[in-house]
């Protein structure tokens, strides 16, 4: 029979479905009596909305109802006498106005179309208060958020590099950036009695959507069921459950009828978060040959007046190089804005642009080769917490990146290499995010024809999850794939965490092998023999002989003291070789290569669309994409497809992503390590350092638009 | 979205009478601009005129030029085997622009009339005085990054946005027109309209005048020919700025130069003063740079877009050396 085992490049297993357009979105699902819910923005930053006429689009065509501040039935998690209080923006739970584009009413019609003519009648008051979207402006107004974790950092000596024989000192901007996932926003809820709900929603974790929901309205959370079976690419802007859908759960409860609201292009710039704009300050100080001997890293991000924003942008410069002297400080400056939310390989790679941007500084600071000054200070532990490593492998990825890439054709002196008119220079830059496992649990079920099903309340949004779970269960049980199945996106299956953190295959993956041994570890029971047994399992000749007519497995699984006791990491090594035209500053990315320290690679062929995913994510960050807010107004002018440039096809060189492929043996049975953030963080400064070997010219705020080289 | 009346056209004429009769009436062609708008608020037609199925989808040889029916689809114009031997630049223009599927919808008569896309005209939130007449000029002091560098005013510094109307503008087409007074012929020159205090003027069409062809006279441009289009990515973004070029050369020598700049004006911006420089001037990236020196004589930034009185005589440059051949590739 044939096995399927770990790391052969198996195809997705809902591949054919999503391409023939199978795979159901949570937009596509049709209900009876479905209705449809828009939201009316505000036009204005600050203030309060004094009242709301709803009058025209009470009695427009087709409405149902039309819910505001002024009349909302009150989300009981809402309330300040809440059991489990919501945190964020209560959407019309108050007339308070934060940021351009908060919902001031929501409108329920028969159709779309009615919906959205009535949403343009209802005509709101405001009484508006100066407001601040400038982020420039209110640099110094940033401040240190509450809790440990972003305390100042300082190991040896704060600013050590500025006493240091050479030093670089420089600021790096990266401007606001939107998830932009293809697929709207959409959540359609219907409830059954008054305690009862269920939602399809475009949503990364159903577990915790399940939470927000329960809290929100005061229920039993088996009473709220939440589906999320397909997501058209999330990239964190579907971490959490944002106010609009707890509107439209409370707007089916009105109506008592099937209530499905779809976000516009427009409205996913200012409601459901982003990369924050961030100002980031490195100081790097070493010795005349490479030897750091201080890093300095600050950074300034933009966060919502309502609710506080924070990430890891600081945390790459404690630990990714060896230094005596390291010190950080994070701030953030609180604006009428909508809240940021961690937007793929998160705050990592707004730090990882900074710091590697700045190591490459340094390089030619010191005229030294970038990949030897990162050699001269690789770290064999972690210094920020004095633990060893899990696993590193990433020397072998500089070497691995620099064949690949053709460094040996690169100059150490910008601008001197050529091709006919173009200008081309090589780049290198490294990542490193966290290898996180949480608890997850899997239900395995046995049938008699000797299939298998196993489930879990993960989700996919986009890596494959469910085809690298297929994977590791084939491997385990030593079956073909095609004789697996695998459930996710419904909260009621077995409990898991949400999709987030590239912690999927290491936490959902972990409790999928260990219930695929329980299961063997049973059969073998079963037939009288020691259950470690190692010998093939005729599992349908097993049921039979037992005369049983399933068997089933559920298995709980998470990490034990490891994480204590090591330090664990993913990390990669990003290289680009770019052409640039000195005329007209226009910049061709001929080549990317993504080098991985991931742990073992459950599937070759999806963990390499994974990695080129995130690389095309990457390129958008360093090349394209800028929301940008016209700050007279706090409005943004580019809130769409035509004016914020998410990278098209013709912008994508070949990219080639190569696996170090070792197992860790710390961090989980199956020693894999996490790929969806490292596939990002780096790629940006990679590129960036690559424009500056071709041109000279040192971009140091993003996006690298033609008229910032010429 | 509002309600409006939507009037399927059989006959030109018709089409104008109704036109002339209600100032709030649209055509429409491949509505890849007029949809947009009316989705936006920008546009609120109280009738739509749609022009589909007049007979003006056909492109024809006439004695002195080619004759290209208003509701030729951009695609099928950059793709006919007629355009592409006689009118190369326009064929490079047209697939400068958009996307292949947005071009299989634009028509020609759509295109020579689509909007700004200055952001400022679509936020109907925000002042705009092509939107709104009076409401004051949000991109003047704002995010103008995009906009003009020349003939502007202070009521509007919004430029034209189409690649397509730059290579006919090099290409001194003429626009056909028919009208409640009859029909009659503009040079694309007096076509498109610099701002002035009239920004909500585009053009020089009057109320209830159809496009029904565009003329493209003969001309020698056929060999050295460029449209270079310089944008934040490399397809489906509009210029920051761009050049048609169409030069007529002999023995190394310039006989006769055609250049025009998209991205820069409220119109396709036509560089006479230049043509006239490389008039008889051998072929030199030297006389190239100069020649774009006096292009941009005029020209005045703004806060956001200072780069691109360095952009557009490098666009120029550039674009005059792929159309003659000097430029390594
Ligand atoms: C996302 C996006 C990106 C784009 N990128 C580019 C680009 O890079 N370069 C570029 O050049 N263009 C670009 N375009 C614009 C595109 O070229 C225009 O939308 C298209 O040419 C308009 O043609 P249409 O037939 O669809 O016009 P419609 O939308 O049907 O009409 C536009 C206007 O013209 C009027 N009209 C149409 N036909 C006639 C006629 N025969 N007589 C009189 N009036 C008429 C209509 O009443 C309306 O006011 C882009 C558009 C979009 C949406």
């Amino acid at each position: 029979m044939k096995k399927d085992t770990i790391g052969e490049p198996l195809n997705r297993v809902d591949g054919r479905l999503k391409v023939t357009g199978g795979a159901k979105y949570s937009g596509e699902y049709k209900f009876p009596n479905l209705t449809y819910a828009v939201l009316v923005p505000t036009t204005i930053t600050n203030g309060t909305v004094t009242a709301v006429d709803i009058r025209a689009a009470k009695y427009a065509p087709g409405v149902l109802a039309v819910i505001t501040p002024f009349n909302a039935p009150k989300v009981p998690g809402y309330q300040p006498d809440a059991k489990k209080p919501v945190k964020g923006l209560k959407l019309f739970n108050d007339n308070q106005i934060h940021f351009n584009g908060q919902p001031i009413a929501l409108v329920v019609a028969d159709t779309f179309e009615r919906a959205t003519y009535a949403a343009s009648l209802v005509k709101a008051t405001y009484q508006a208060q100066p407001f601040e979207t400038n982020f420039h402006k209110n640099f110094d107004s940033g401040v240190t958020p509450d809790g440990g974790k972003y305390k100042d950092y300082v190991r040896g000596e704060a600013d050590a590099y500025k006493n240091a024989p050479v030093k670089i000192e420089q600021e790096y901007i990266q401007p606001s950036e939107m998830h932009n996932p293809m697929e709207l926003h959409v959540t359609t809820a219907y409830w059954e009695g008054d305690d009862h709900v269920t939602v399809y929603t475009k949503s990364q974790g159903v577990m915790s959507s399940q939470r927000a929901v329960a809290a929100a309205f005061d229920l039993e959370p088996t009473n709220v069921q939440i589906n999320s079976r397909f997501v058209g690419g999330a990239f964190g802007s579907s971490l959490r459950t944002w106010p609009h859908e707890i509107a439209a759960v409370q707007a089916a409860r009105l109506v008592k009828r099937p209530v499905k609201l779809t976000l516009t292009r427009e409205q996913m710039f200012t409601l459901v978060g982003y990369r924050p704009l961030t100002i980031q300050k490195i100081g790097l100080g070493a010795t005349a040959d490479g030897k750091l001997v201080g890093i300095t890293h600050e950074s300034h991000s933009q966060t919502a007046v309502y609710e506080e924003f924070t990430e890891g942008a600081v945390n790459v410069s404690r630990f990714l190089y060896q230094s005596p002297n390291a010190n950080t400080r994070y701030k953030v400056v609180p604006l009428n804005i909508g809240v940021p939310a961690p937007m793929r390989g998160p705050g990592e790679s707004t730090g990882a642009y900074a710091l590697e941007s700045a190591m490459d500084e340094l390089s030619y600071a010191l005229n030294l080769d970038p990949i030897e000054l990162r050699l001269r200070n690789y770290t064999d532990a972690d210094q920020e917490r004095n633990l060893p490593w899990s696993s590193k492998y990433l020397k072998e990825c500089y070497q691995l990146g620099a064949d690949r890439i053709g460094w040996s054709n690169r100059a150490q002196k910008p601008g001197t290499v050529k091709d006919g008119d173009w200008l081309v220079g090589y780049g290198i830059g490294c990542g490193a995010f966290g290898a996180y496992r949480g608890h997850a649990e899997a239900k395995i079920k046995l049938m008699a024809d000797g299939s298998v099903n196993i489930q879990s309340a993960t989700t996919d949004i986009g890596p494959g999850t469910n085809t690298a779970m297929i994977v590791i269960a084939a491997d385990t049980l030593g079956l073909p794939a095609e004789k697996i199945t695998f459930d996710l996106g419904n909260s009621s299956l077995p409990p898991a965490p949400t999709q987030g953190g590239s912690s999927t295959v290491s936490s959902v993956g972990s409790a999928v092998h260990d219930v695929c041994v329980a299961l063997k570890q049973k059969l073998y029971i079963l037939q009288g023999k020691p259950q470690d047994s190692t010998d093939d399992i005729d599992y349908a000749g097993v049921l039979k002989q037992q005369n049983l007519p399933y068997l089933e497995v559920t298995k709980g699984s998470q990490s034990g003291d490891n994480a204590k006791n090591y330090s664990m990491y993913s990390f990669s090594a990003h290289f680009a070789k770019v052409y640039v035209h000195p005329l007209t500053g226009v910049v061709k990315i001929k080549n990317l290569i993504a080098v991985v320290d991931a742990g073992k690679i459950v599937n070759h062929k999806t963990a390499a669309s994974q990695m080129k995913g995130g690389a095309v994510g990457g390129i958008g960050m360093a090349m394209t994409e800028e929301a940008i807010i016209d700050d007279r107004f706090g409005r943004y002018v580019n809130g769409n497809f035509a004016d914020y440039h998410v990278p098209v096809n013709a912008d994508i060189p070949q990219i080639e992503a190569i696996f170090i492929d070792k197992a860790d043996p710390i961090i989980n049975p199956v020693g894999t390590k996490g790929i969806g953030e490292i596939s990002l963080i780096g790629v940006a400064p990679a590129i960036a350092n690559a424009v500056y070997n071709a041109t000279g010219i040192r971009v140091r705020d993003l996006p690298i638009t033609p008229d910032k080289l010429i | 979205m509002n309600q409006f009346q939507y009037n399927k056209a059989n006959e030109s004429l018709s089409a104008v009478k109704l036109a002339a009769k209600d100032p709030n009436a649209h055509f429409l062609a491949g509505g890849t601009n007029l949809i947009d708008l009316m989705k936006m608020g920008v546009v609120i037609p109280s009738k739509l005129i749609d022009i589909n199925h007049l007979p003006f989808s056909k492109i024809e040889k006439m004695p002195h030029a080619l004759r290209v029916g208003a509701l030729v689809t951009n695609s099928d114009v950059a793709e006919n085997d007629l355009i592409k031997s006689h009118f190369p630049l326009l064929s490079l223009a047209i697939n400068a622009g958009a996307s292949p599927q947005l071009r299989n919808m634009a028509t020609v008569g759509g295109n020579l009339m689509q909007r700004t896309r200055c952001p400022y005209f679509f936020d109907t939130t925000m002042p705009c005085n092509k939107r709104s007449p009076g409401s004051g000029c949000g991109a003047l002091e704002g995010i103008n990054r995009m906009h003009a560098i020349f003939g502007a005013s202070e009521q509007c510094i919004a430029v034209n946005p189409s690649d397509m109307n730059v290579a006919m503008r090099a290409l001194d087409a003429v626009v056909h027109v028919s009208g409640p007074k009859g029909e009659r012929a503009i040079p694309i020159a007096d076509f498109h309209r610099l701002p002035g205090n009239h920004p909500e003027l585009d053009n020089t069409l009057q109320k209830g005048e159809l496009i029904t062809a565009v003329d493209l006279p003969y001309t020698p441009f056929t060999k050295n020919v460029y449209y270079l289009k310089v944008r934040d990515r490399s397809s489906y973004a509009f210029a920051l700025t761009s050049a048609a070029v169409a030069l007529y050369i002999e023995n190394g020598t310039i006989k006769e130069a055609r250049l025009a700049m998209g991205g820069v004006a409220h119109k396709p911006w036509r560089l006479t003063i230049a043509e006239e420089f490389l008039k008889g001037k051998a072929v030199s990236e030297d006389h190239f740079k100069q020649a774009s020196q006096i292009a941009m004589q005029g020209a005045k930034a703004y806060q956001y877009n200072q780069f691109k009185l360095k952009l557009a005589p490098n666009t120029l440059v550039q674009s005059l050396k792929m159309a003659s051949g000097i430029a390594s590739s």
